[in-house]
Order: C-alpha cells, then sequence, then structure tokens
C-alpha cells in the first residue's frame, strides 16, 4: 500500500468514527470495561502469584534418617536427594544443631533450665536431617513419596497446606477472570462489528462507487480496518491509564485500611505488573478491533 | 476489444435477461445499445463490469476472458472501463474537484498526479471554474459533465454510459453525446447505453437493438428501432 492511500485510509478512518461516533464510543465501552476487568484479575493474580512464590521460598522438608544410619549413609542419602529433579536445594542440619536450634526457639532465655534438665545429653540425637527445597511446590506430593522409597529414611516431614490453598484459590482466580473476559471479548467483537457494519452501509454508495472504478479489496477495506484499530487502541490505552494511576493508591488504601492484607501480602510495584499487562492488554484491544473489522469487512466488502 | 459470445442470463427466479447475446465492439468504436425497459440493457452492464457472471457463455474485453479471470484482476478490468450513470453518482460530500480526485485516489495515484490531472479533466468537461462546488450547487448537466470526468480521468479503454440524459434536457443531452463523441476521437472506445431516441437517431452511430434479452438488430449508423 502506497504512503498516499495509508493516509486517505487513515482520514477515512477517523470520518467513520466521526460520523459513526455513539456506536464507536459503545465499541471503545465495552473493550474498555472488557480490558479494565482483564486489569483487576491480571494484577490479583501476578500479586498472588508473587505471594505464593515467596512462600513456596520459604517451605521447606525434612528428611530423617533410620536409627543408627551412619554418616557414609548419610552423605549417600545426600546424593540420591540430589538426584531428585524437583529438588532445589539441600541443607544438612545434624542432630547437635537441631538440638541448639530448638532449645534457642523454644526456651529462648531459659537456656540454662534446659541444660539443669538435659545436661549434655542430647534428646535429638537420632534428629539428623536434610532440610530440602523445591522448585515446584505443586510436585511436593510426587517429590516426597520419591524421598519416601530411599532407604534409610524414616520419616519426611512437608507442609503442604499453605502453598496448596493459594494455588488452588489463584487457579481459581484465573479461571473465573477468564470467564469473565471471554464473554467480554466476544461482547466488543460483535458490537465493533456492529459499528463496522453500520460504517459500511452509511458508506454504501460511496463503496459501491469505489468497487466499480476499480478499487482492490485492500483500498475498500483499509479504512474500516483503521477504525477497528483505532477503536481498540482507544479501548486498551483507557483502561491502562486508569489501572496505573488507580494500582498505587489501592495499595495504600488496602495497607492502610486492613492490618492482615498489610501483615500477609507484599504487593508487585506498578512498573513490573505493567511489563506483563501492558503489551497483553493493547494487543487484545488493537487485535479485536482489527480482527472485528476484518471479518465484518470480509463479510460485506467483497469485490 | 469488447466480444459477448453466446451470452445467456438467467436469474434465479428464472427470467432470461439475456439469451444466447453474441457481439463485437472493436477498438475505438462508438456504439448504442438500445432497447425498451426490460430488453436487458441494465444486466448487460452488469455483466460487462463483472458485477455478475452469465449463466453460459463468455465475455471478453481485450481478449481476457472473464471466465478465466480471477477475483484479485476484477478491480484491474474495472479500471479499463470508465462508468457513467444516469443518475450521475457523486459523492454529495464533496466537492467537484474531489469528486474527479476520488477515483484517481482509488486507483492509489500520487497526489503529484491527482493535481495535474483533474483540473485538466475539468477543463475538458468545461468545468475548470466550478472546481470548488458541490453537487447541489450545480445544474444535472453539470453533475454528468464531472461524472464524465470522473470517468476518464484514469484513462480507461472504454467508456460505458448508462443512460447518460436519462436525467438531462435535450439540450444537456446533446451535450453530453458532444462530449462522448469528443473521447471517442481520442481513441477510446464508447459504449452508450440508452432508450433515448432523438440522440440515436442524431448521432448516426452503431445501434445494437435488445428486446426481450435477445438481439434483434445490430446496424451500423442506425437509428433507434421503436419495437414497442
Amino acid at each position: 500500500m502506497k504512503i498516499n492511500t495509508l493516509g486517505y485510509s487513515i482520514k477515512q478512518g477517523l470520518k467513520n468514527i466521526r460520523r459513526n461516533l455513539l456506536f464507536s464510543l459503545a465499541s471503545v465501552g465495552t473493550i474498555v470495561a472488557c480490558l479494565f476487568l482483564f486489569g483487576i484479575f491480571y494484577s490479583i493474580v501476578l500479586n498472588m502469584e508473587n505471594e505464593i512464590q515467596s512462600v513456596e521460598d520459604s517451605l521447606t522438608i525434612s528428611v530423617f534418617f533410620a536409627e543408627g544410619t551412619d554418616e557414609n549413609r548419610i552423605a549417600q542419602i545426600g546424593d540420591e536427594l540430589k538426584a531428585i529433579k524437583n529438588i532445589d536445594t539441600l541443607n544438612y542440619i545434624s542432630a547437635d544443631k537441631a538440638w541448639s536450634s530448638y532449645v534457642e526457639d523454644v526456651y529462648d532465655g531459659n537456656e540454662d533450665y534446659v541444660h539443669s534438665v538435659f545436661g549434655d545429653d542430647n534428646p535429638l540425637v537420632n534428629s539428623s536431617s536434610y532440610e530440602v527445597t523445591l522448585k515446584n511446590i505443586a510436585k511436593q506430593e510426587e517429590t516426597v513419596s520419591q524421598i519416601e522409597k530411599i532407604d534409610n529414611v524414616r520419616r519426611v516431614n512437608s507442609s503442604d497446606g499453605t502453598a496448596r490453598s493459594l494455588n488452588s484459590l489463584n487457579r481459581l482466580v484465573g479461571y473465573a477472570s477468564m470467564g469473565v473476559i471471554l464473554i467480554l471479548l466476544l461482547v466488543s467483537l460483535f458490537l465493533i462489528s456492529n459499528t463496522i457494519t453500520i460504517g459500511i452501509s452509511v458508506r454504501k454508495e460511496e463503496i459501491a462507487i469505489m468497487k466499480l472504478i476499480g478499487a482492490k479489496d485492500i483500498f475498500v477495506r483499509a479504512p474500516f480496518l483503521v477504525e477497528g484499530v483505532i477503536i481498540g487502541l482507544v479501548g486498551s490505552l483507557i483502561p491502562l491509564g486508569i489501572i496505573y494511576f488507580m494500582y498505587n493508591s489501592v495499595i495504600q488504601y488496602l495497607t492502610e485500611h486492613f492490618t492482615i492484607v498489610a501483615n500477609m501480602m507484599h504487593f508487585v510495584p506498578v512498573g513490573q505488573v505493567f511489563k506483563g499487562m501492558a503489551p497483553i492488554a493493547l494487543l487484545m484491544g488493537v487485535g479485536i478491533g482489527f480482527f472485528g473489522s476484518l471479518i465484518t469487512t470480509h463479510k460485506h466488502l467483497r469485490v | 476489444m469488447i466480444v459477448l459470445d453466446h451470452v445467456t442470463m438467467q436469474y434465479p427466479t428464472g427470467t432470461k435477461a439475456l439469451d444466447d447475446v453474441t457481439f463485437h465492439i472493436n477498438k475505438g468504436e462508438f456504439v448504442f445499445i438500445v432497447g425498451s425497459s426490460g430488453s436487458g440493457k441494465t444486466t448487460l452492464i452488469k455483466l460487462l463490469l463483472k458485477e455478475m457472471n452469465p449463466t453460459s457463455g463468455d465475455i471478453s474485453v481485450e481478449g481476457k476472458p472473464y471466465s478465466k479471470m480471477k477475483r484479485k484482476e476484477i478491480p484491474m478490468l474495472r479500471r479499463k472501463i470508465g462508468v457513467v450513470f444516469q443518475n450521475f453518482r457523486l459523492l454529495k460530500d464533496r466537492t467537484v474537484f474531489e469528486n474527479v480526485a476520488f477515483a484517481q485516489q482509488v486507483v492509489e495515484k500520487s497526489m503529484r498526479e491527482i493535481r495535474r490531472e483533474v483540473p485538466a479533466m475539468l477543463t475538458m468537461v468545461g468545468l475548470a471554474e466550478r472546481y470548488k462546488q458541490y453537487p447541489k450547487e450545480l445544474s444535472g448537466g453539470e453533475q454528468q459533465r464531472v461524472a464524465l470526468a470522473r470517468a476518464i480521468v484514469n484513462r480507461p479503454d472504454i467508456i460505458l454510459a448508462d443512460e447518460p440524459t436519462g436525467n438531462l434536457d435535450p439540450k444537456n443531452s446533446m451535450e453530453i453525446m458532444r462530449l462522448l463523441e469528443d473521447i471517442n476521437k481520442r481513441g477510446t472506445t464508447v459504449v452508450v447505453v440508452t432508450h433515448n431516441k432523438e440522440i440515436v437517431n442524431l448521432m448516426q452511430k452503431r445501434v445494437i437493438t435488445l428486446k426481450k434479452g435477445k438481439i434483434i438488430s445490430d446496424e451500423e449508423k442506425g437509428g433507434y428501432r421503436d419495437e414497442d
């Protein structure tokens, strides 16, 4: 397409929007609603994922050995653990270290009392262990059963409740948002198609003349494609702008008014949220506009 | 130049608009196609512009059969044929200049070409002074002259005029016919579909007469055969 023609198409596309302002605004409005919801869900899911990640990072599995397992065997078990794909890090906790940590954690300030009761004995003499972190917490069960199969492993302690609930809640939010967004996308597509159809009927005579003069398909279609893309672009820029300016205020409000949120959540900065969200929202908006008008013009404007 | 070879056009309703029509128009000819309403003139125009395809038979322009033409080739065919309509079909929201320029924009001519060629065409049809005016500010004859300028601005090989004098008084009708004759003298093939008896009789050109979809006469320097 020549630059001259591109200029003509953009001019005509803008003219179409002006002529058909009410329908164009309705189309923009639906895309705004759709992408605004997308933005909200995206922010929620991203923040929850961030939270899950930090919970996952702090979760460990303790692997205890059968009574009488010697140091050589413990080292071998360490090698066997390293061979399991989902295991990220491995840290050996000797019985002495386990006992001193326990005393430190539980009897902080009363160490003398503990000493008076146990003397130099270590009640956790058989409690040396490996502390293991996982690459993927969702595969914890599978990994635990793999560890349990290793010889001389007496017990495996894992605490997967929190991560599992967070994961499933996040999945639920993800699926629900995908459903709502999909419905809104279809509504947007329908409205854009309607807007373009009306634009075509308004310019029916002009299009008929164009075709008889020898206009190529693309020349007739281009202004409508431009119209769709502009509607999609505006429809995606508005919610992105709103979310950008609202995000920090909402976080501030939540942390100020809900202490539980302030204690539990570590919010992702707006810049990081937009890194992923902005291109997706723009692509979705422009995509809906482009494909909505492409389908419509294909149906109505064959030369 | 233009060949119709045993062309039949039957609509899904069963109406046979054209029935085994065969004729040949040479390059540079001026031909009238006449007939009363229902004779198949409109169908013939639609077929020539490849707005629809015949039920049987074939049409070719400059040796290229329509039956072998791909969809994407249709715009190129239409660029060879400049069309003039009875009701002018000018864009009401555009000036005289813009209406003529529109034909050049559609075929993606540059602004430089548009600025050079549009005034030349308007001068040719005698409307150079009125380039800023809108169609509603012009008389019927002037509007048809703008339509003619739009049809010839891309220098097509053929001009196809569908009842070009249908909405005009005798004086304006003659002016339009003189312009068409002028265009023809410059080498463009002109096909005028009409039922304007006076004009046909006056011009003394080749006349093909259609009746109920069939050719009933094809005469060199003929007159209007009133079959009704």
